[in-house]
C-alpha cells in the first residue's frame, strides 16, 4: 500500500519521498496528483477511495507525496509550482505511470507527457485569494488588522503563512499569475459528471464512496476506450 | 422578494448545504436569525473565506476585504442581505 521513491529536491540532489499505491504490475497504471494546501486535507481519504475503486477495475494507482506536502520532511516553504512539477515527472517515470489523474489544484502540475484527467480544476490565483481572505478573517476576529495587499507585498519578498501552509516567495509570484496550462491530451472532468456535493466546500473533512465510484469509473472506462 | 433575490437565497442555501454537508431540508429551515460565523465551530475562517470565493464564482460578484465583517457573517439574514446588494450592483 506505501512505497518509496526517489525524489528530486529543489536545492538539488535526491531525496526520497512516500507514495499511497495499489500496485499489482498492470498495464494500466494512474499517476494521481492530489490538490495542494487545506484540500490536500480534504481530499486525502476520498483519493484513497477512488484509488481503492480503480484497483477493483483493473487499473493500478499511484499518489507520491510531492515534496514539502503530507508525509515529507522537506520544508513546504521551499517548494514550488515548476519543482512540484518536476517531482510529478520524476515519480510518473519512476513508477512507469501510463496515465495521470489530477484533482483540483493538482491540475497545475500535471506531467505533459501523460494523457489523463483534470477533475474540477482550481484556478491559482483564487485559491491564493481564498486563502489570504482566510487570514484576513481571522486577523479581523483575533482584532488585528491585515490586508490582502500588504499581505501579498510581503509575500512576494520573504514569503508568507497562509491558512498554515508556508508559501516562499516563488510560490507565491506563480499563484498569482491567474491561468495554467492545459494540455490537448487532458480532458477535464466537470463536477457535475460525478454528482454529489463538492467535498473541496466541506469546512469539515468527509468523503463520499458514490462519487469515489462514479470517478473510478469514468477514468476506467477511458484508459480501456 | 423578487424572482433574482429569490435565487440568490436559493443559491447561498446550496452554498451552505454543501459547505456545512447539511441536507436541504435543513438549509430549508434557515431564517434570518439563524447564526453562522461565531455560533457554528466547523465554520472557521478558511471555511468562510472558502464560501466567499464560491459565491463571487456562482454570483458573478467580487468581494473586497473591507466588505468582510462580522455583521454580514454573523447570520444567514446578514449574509444574504449582503449577497443580494452585491449581485444587484454588478
Amino acid at each position: 500500500m506505501y512505497a518509496s521513491w526517489p525524489c528530486p529536491i529543489p536545492s538539488g540532489g535526491m531525496g526520497e519521498e512516500m507514495a499511497l499505491v495499489f500496485d499489482a504490475r498492470r498495464g494500466s497504471r494512474l499517476l494521481v496528483i492530489p490538490p495542494f494546501f487545506d484540500e490536500a486535507n480534504k481530499f486525502r481519504h476520498q483519493i484513497l477511495e477512488t484509488m481503492s475503486r480503480l484497483d477493483e477495475l483493473g487499473v493500478d494507482s499511484i499518489c507520491p507525496d510531492l515534496p514539502g506536502c503530507n508525509e515529507s520532511l522537506i520544508p513546504h516553504s521551499a517548494q514550488s509550482l515548476a519543482a512540484w512539477r518536476i517531482a510529478a515527472i520524476a515519480a510518473a517515470n519512476h513508477f512507469s505511470a501510463t496515465h495521470v489523474l489530477a484533482f483540483r489544484s493538482g491540475c497545475w502540475i500535471v506531467p505533459s507527457a501523460l494523457p489523463g484527467w483534470l477533475y474540477a480544476p482550481s484556478k491559482p490565483g483564487q485559491v491564493l485569494r481564498a486563502m489570504l481572505r482566510a487570514r484576513t478573517i481571522a486577523a479581523r476576529e483575533a482584532g488585528r488588522q491585515e490586508t490582502a495587499e500588504s499581505l501579498l507585498e510581503q509575500g512576494r519578498k520573504e514569503g508568507l503563512e497562509l491558512a498554515g501552509w508556508k508559501l516562499g516567495s516563488a510560490l507565491i509570484g506563480e499563484l498569482e499569475a491567474t491561468g495554467f496550462e492545459v494540455h490537448d491530451h487532458h480532458n477535464t472532468i466537470d463536477h457535475s459528471e460525478i454528482g454529489g456535493k463538492a467535498l473541496w466546500l466541506r469546512a469539515e473533512n468527509d468523503f463520499d464512496p458514490e462519487q469515489a465510484e462514479a470517478l473510478a469509473a469514468l477514468i476506467a472506462a477511458g484508459i480501456s476506450s | 422578494m423578487t424572482t433574482h433575490a429569490a435565487a440568490i437565497d436559493l443559491k447561498l442555501r446550496a452554498i451552505l448545504r454543501d459547505v456545512l454537508g447539511l441536507d436541504d431540508a435543513q438549509v430549508a429551515g434557515f431564517n434570518s436569525g439563524t447564526g453562522l460565523f461565531g455560533h457554528l465551530p466547523e465554520l472557521d475562517s478558511m471555511a468562510v473565506a472558502g464560501l466567499l470565493t464560491e459565491l463571487e464564482d456562482q454570483l458573478d460578484i467580487t468581494i473586497d476585504d473591507d466588505e468582510v465583517d462580522g455583521e454580514m457573517l454573523e447570520t444567514y439574514g446578514g449574509l444574504l442581505a449582503f449577497a443580494q446588494a452585491k449581485s444587484a450592483e454588478g
